[in-house]
């Protein structure tokens, strides 16, 4: 077993223990340490995409997620003032529930993993560097790159017209 | 073991249950958003892991627009949040039963 794959475990174990803080932290139901939790998963899910050699996009997960949403997040928390809210139990047919949809979807996950015969077999050697990814994203995908930028333009007109005092 | 795609599929798998057993479970409006955040990234990390094994690129360029999507999504959801709490003063989805009869 080399470093790599001991690197692919400690970053998997990371990403999935602080998922589970994210969703259930025994210790605070305080939605600002779920956040906080969320920027733990969002880095270690950053060193996962190192290990598949997707450099720039590592990079935009850090800049994006830990940089950009979750200080959204961290500013509408602080806006709310949830504290009234914060000890509210979890209701118990709401965590049978998710418990068996969340088994159902795993299930059916697995079933197709197993029964499905993967090509793994041939050594990958792409790099997902910014020169090759912005190369691929100016030539095959330059309409939709384009159209991104629209939504982008809509979301930001839709957020300041929601945000604004009189909202009829 | 050597570490190969089913490994990292296996990882994007458990990460979208989390994500859906916290959309499911939860009842503040900001950890369900934060729990959709999770299940988006599990999709991302299938998709690099799949782009990795294939030899193509264009699952990272996918990743690179559902990022793009998941930012204003966020933007646009949690400045409804703001603007339902301003209404309602509360950010729990069993205060917000407009819609039921």
């Amino acid at each position: 077993m080399d470093l790599v794959d001991i690197l692919f475990y400690v970053f998997a174990a990371l990403t999935l223990g602080c998922g589970v803080l994210v969703i259930a932290n025994p210790f605070s139901r305080n939605p600002v340490t779920s956040a906080m939790f969320l920027v733990l998963t969002i880095i270690s899910m950053a060193g996962l995409f190192v290990l598949l050699h997707a450099f720039f996009l590592a990079a935009v997960q850090i800049l994006v997620y830990a940089g950009a949403v979750i200080v959204l997040f961290l500013f509408v928390i602080m806006l709310l003032d949830l504290k009234a809210e914060a000890r509210r139990k979890i209701k118990i047919y709401g965590l049978i529930a998710g418990l068996v949809s969340v088994g159902a979807i795993l299930a059916l996950f697995f079933k197709n993993l197993i029964s499905t015969a993967l090509n793994a077999g041939s050594s990958p050697t792409i790099e997902g560097t910014t020169e090759a990814l912005g190369k691929l994203l100016f030539t095959g995908y330059v309409l939709p790159f384009e159209v991104v930028s629209v939504l982008l333009l809509v979301a930001m007109i839709g957020v300041i017209l929601l945000s604004r005092k009189n909202l009829e | 073991m050597h570490v190969g795609l089913e490994q990292y599929l296996t990882v994007s798998f458990l990460l979208f249950a989390l994500g859906l057993l916290g959309v499911i479970m939860r009842r503040n409006l900001l950890v369900i958003y934060m729990s959709l955040e999770l299940m988006l990234n599990a999709a991302n990390l299938a998709l690099v892991a799949f782009s990795r094994f294939n030899n193509k690129l264009d699952g990272q360029v996918l990743v690179f627009f559902i990022i793009t999507v998941a930012a204003a999504e966020v933007s646009v959801g949690l400045a409804l949040i703001v603007a339902l709490y301003r209404r309602r003063q509360s950010a729990h989805v069993e205060d917000l039963t407009g819609l039921k009869l």
